[in-house]
């Protein structure tokens, strides 16, 4: 069997060598790197503009961005047909495709955000390290983590108060020069589909920056939602711990971390309004242009936009992934709860406008006159189906959470303020 | 070290880092010259000379090593019928791999059509395949340099280089391009380059029996196809898209897409 | 270089420098930037060469002629003369070590490729004497009745 005819259904004059190429792995692909730009732009907001309500999450998002980053590159690897080919992207770059200096700006990307966690964390590695070392018996998990800290401070041990104000500085610049590369970042991934000029959805000059916009939406409201469950447990553990009379495992109360939680719940969800206004007026603005301006392509993309994908388009990704939680926000008294369901439905929205992109482009034929209906492979039968099918999109959409889970015992989100 | 430096120098570094020994090589005298002087491959279809047999197909498909089964092709032939009430009715079942032999056409999942004999108006067969377009879709968006076009203007896929991504089957406006069943890396028809530079025909022209397909140089003004091309009046496929294909057609239609 | 603050971009510097290392060791020689230059002849040289290589299946009429003389020139006088020895029997590249492996294929399907009528004022095909294979004899291989050298009934 050819690739993609195991997804494929052709319908009408369909030219033979066209499947849908490019399939739920490319979906995720901009998903998950919107999600990473998302995340670093809102821990910008705190270092780069000084929002200093948005600290604690500040730190949560940097860390998060960081474990979405290896993520980004995973439905390429599961999607490219030659995987063990991949770095060959680095090694002869055609800087005239836009995936290949995608690689460039990726790898500058990741070596921003690596740089600006080690300045977050420098502090903490080298207190840490002196604090084990004072210890007359460690355990070997303890052994293991002095040692890894010890790798992890590059030999920087300087904690005067001048090379802790150099950190701060260079924490700001790094944030400040990611921001562009973030948005670059994610522009280059609108900019993958909107330069295809073979095809006719998603040839616009807007397409980067659509793609930029829901990037930021989707990975605020991923920091929102993230940020809320860890909030939650950790609510969970000082509860428990109460109960168990402990009371001195932590400084902070249930009740004082409910109030932090909701401020910055509420602070956050401001800057997912005003992206997410953005994003629905480019998005929307796209489609009145090319129904007014109704070019060759357009009597078959009207019968995709309007007909095939009416329910997609119109009743998921605007409806419930839009206007939705445009008014869950908007309605007076946001709680938390409201807040959560907000962003998950936001999430879901931008998740299907990449899906609408990625598979309402391939829906059509190149002959203008016949379509091509996507059928998710729910039950993997052999490697194709399984890389890119149900069980592939899982596999991508779960490694960030794992690799979150172990990132956040080498760089803790919650490092007590009080304690120090 | 005061901050100004050190964002300049972190620019720099970055920059520094982004731009691999590659990129500089875009400089290159050899670029100057011009490509190979003497030979530009071009091809030449005859519209109404094809009959829609698909030996063309089978015979590109067994010389190229494309499974026969597989529902891809390098080559292929629509049939276009129009109706005297203005609709068009194209189909090209498996590519014509075996041929037209029935008035049904194909609509795929959505069945099959008859068309009332009394009211076609035209019925013709236009054959497809690579454009070797003089700017390239396909070659520019390869993103690591694995499909390129030759001195001699034939766009060849390198199979050792290839890390499948599919981004040059995104980007050709003609749906010639498909992943090799076999060997997993983008593959379409390249005028049977190992036969035309021994003198020979590509396997469809030759294949063809009735002298729809004719390959031909644009640089030999005593070639045949080369004088028909300058001398009658020939279209090319989507020519809006910028590609400058070098596929030529006589008899093409408007609604041939 | 007593500022710490540059210890990430050493990190960076090394990977950099790994990943150059690489390059020079993975990526061949004749990789680079050719005629047609950087945005279309960015490539392998040594690929051309590959694909002139690679083998030739269809050998033409004269290669036959070779064996089969006879054959090739009783097609040559009749109707189907214009039509290549190998459309129908298949490519002749391996045939004369492995005579077995060249079937000789008889089937309706083949001839119907042309000779089933369609009836398309705007080419050629309507003017091929043609049938409808639904109702002309359809239990019956064509080559039955007909000789695909000298396909006209008159001559049989």
């Amino acid at each position: 069997m050819v690739h993609g005819e195991a997804w494929t259904v052709k319908e009408f004059f369909v030219l033979p060598n066209e499947y849908i190429y490019w399939s739920i792995q490319i979906v995720l692909y901009p998903f998950m790197t919107g999600l990473v730009a998302g995340a670093f732009v809102l821990s910008s907001l705190y270092h780069v503009f000084g929002v200093e309500k948005l600290k604690d999450i500040a730190r949560f998002s940097l860390v998060f961005s960081f474990a979405l980053l290896p993520v980004a590159m995973m439905p390429l690897m599961l999607h490219l047909q030659q995987p063990l080919r991949g770095t060959y992207v680095m090694l002869t770059p055609h800087f005239t495709s836009a995936i290949s200096a995608f690689g460039i700006v990726f790898m500058t990307y990741a070596c921003i955000v690596a740089s600006e966690l080690w300045f977050v964390y420098r502090q903490h590695f080298v207190e840490t390290v002196h604090v084990l070392r004072d210890k007359p018996q460690r355990s070997s998990g303890e052994t293991l983590r002095m040692n890894l800290y010890s790798a992890l401070t590059l030999g920087a041990w300087d904690l005067s108060d001048k090379a802790l104000h150099r950190d701060h500085k260079a924490v700001t610049w790094l944030a400040g020069l990611g921001i562009p590369i973030a948005c670059f970042l994610h522009g280059y991934a609108g900019f993958i589909f909107g330069s295809v000029k073979a095809n006719a959805l998603w040839m616009t000059p807007l397409m980067p920056v659509i793609f930029i916009m829901s990037a930021v939406v989707s990975g605020i409201a991923l920091c929102i939602v993230c940020y809320i469950v860890t909030m939650e447990i950790r609510k969970w553990r000082i509860k428990r711990a109460w109960r168990k009379k402990h009371p001195g495992a932590c400084s902070l109360t249930a009740e004082e971390l409910r109030g932090v939680q909701a401020f910055e719940v509420k602070m956050t969800s401001r800057y997912l309004l005003i992206f997410m206004v953005l994003a629905v007026v480019l998005e929307l603005l796209d489609i009145i242009f090319r129904g007014y301006t109704a070019v060759k392509s357009w009597d078959i993309l009207r019968e995709v936009i309007y007909g095939i994908d009416f329910t997609k388009i119109f009743v998921l990704q605007y409806g419930i992934g839009n206007l939705l939680p445009l008014v869950l926000l908007l309605l007076p008294g946001l709680t938390v709860r409201r807040a959560a369901i907000a962003s998950m439905l936001v999430l879901f929205g931008v998740f299907m406008m990449r899906w609408n992109v990625v598979i309402g482009g391939q829906a059509f034929s190149l002959t203008f006159s016949g379509f091509m209906h996507y059928h998710l492979p729910i039950i993997p039968h052999n490697m194709e189906t399984f890389k890119e099918g149900l069980t592939g999109a899982l596999l991508v959409m779960g490694t960030p959470f794992a690799l979150f889970y172990f990132l956040n015992k080498i760089f803790p989100v919650f490092i007590d303020e009080k304690a120090r | 070290m005061k901050r100004r430096d050190f964002l300049r120098q972190t620019a720099i570094a970055v920059a520094g880092a982004a731009i691999p020994l590659s990129a500089l090589e875009i400089i290159d005298p050899r670029e100057l010259l011009a490509a190979r002087p003497d030979l530009r491959w071009i091809f030449l279809v005859d519209t109404y000379k094809c009959v829609g047999c698909g030996m063309c197909v089978q015979a590109c498909k067994k010389e190229n090593e494309i499974p026969l089964e597989a529902n891809v092709t390098r080559t292929w032939v629509e049939r276009y019928v129009i109706t005297s009430d203005g609709q068009v009715h194209a189909d090209s079942p498996k590519g014509a791999l075996n041929g037209f032999t029935t008035q049904k056409i194909d609509l795929n999942a959505a069945g099959e059509r008859k068309i009332d004999e009394g009211q076609i108006e035209q019925g013709f067969f236009v054959p497809k395949l690579c454009n070797q377009c003089e700017n390239p879709p396909c070659v520019q968006v390869c993103p690591v340099g694995a499909t390129y076009k030759t001195p001699d203007g034939i766009v060849l896929v390198d199979r050792k280089w290839c890390i499948g991504c599919g981004y040059c089957i995104m980007g050709c406006p003609y749906g010639v391009r498909f992943f090799h069943p076999e060997y997993h890396v983008a593959e379409k028809c390249n005028f049977c380059y190992h036969r035309i530079h021994k003198g020979m025909q590509t396997a469809c022209a030759f294949a063809c029996p009735f002298g729809a397909r004719e390959i031909g140089n644009l640089k030999d003004p005593n070639d045949p196809v080369t004088h028909t091309v300058m001398t009658q009046r020939v279209g090319v496929l989507k020519d809006e898209f910028g590609t400058k294909p070098q596929v030529f057609y006589i008899g093409l239609n408007k609604e041939v897409r | 270089m007593k500022n710490h603050i540059w210890r990430p971009l050493l990190v960076v510097i090394a990977l950099v420098l790994a990943i150059l290392i690489v390059r020079a060791i993975v990526v061949p020689d004749d990789f680079g930037v050719h005629e047609a230059g950087y945005m279309y002849g960015w490539y392998r040289e040594g690929n051309i060469e590959e694909w002139k290589d690679f083998k030739v299946k269809y050998q033409g009429s004269a290669y036959c002629a070779g064996c089969h003389v006879d054959k090739v020139e009783d097609r040559e006088r009749s109707r189907h003369g214009f039509i290549e020895c190998e459309n129908c029997h298949g490519p002749a590249i391996d045939h004369p070590e492995d005579p077995p492996a060249l079937n000789i294929d008889t089937s309706r399907e083949l001839c119907i490729r042309c000779h089933s009528w369609l009836p398309y004022p705007t080419s050629d095909r309507s003017s091929i004497p043609g049938i409808d294979p639904a109702t002309h004899n359809p239990d019956m291989e064509c080559v039955m009745c007909h000789d695909p050298h000298h396909p006209n009934l008159e001559d049989m």
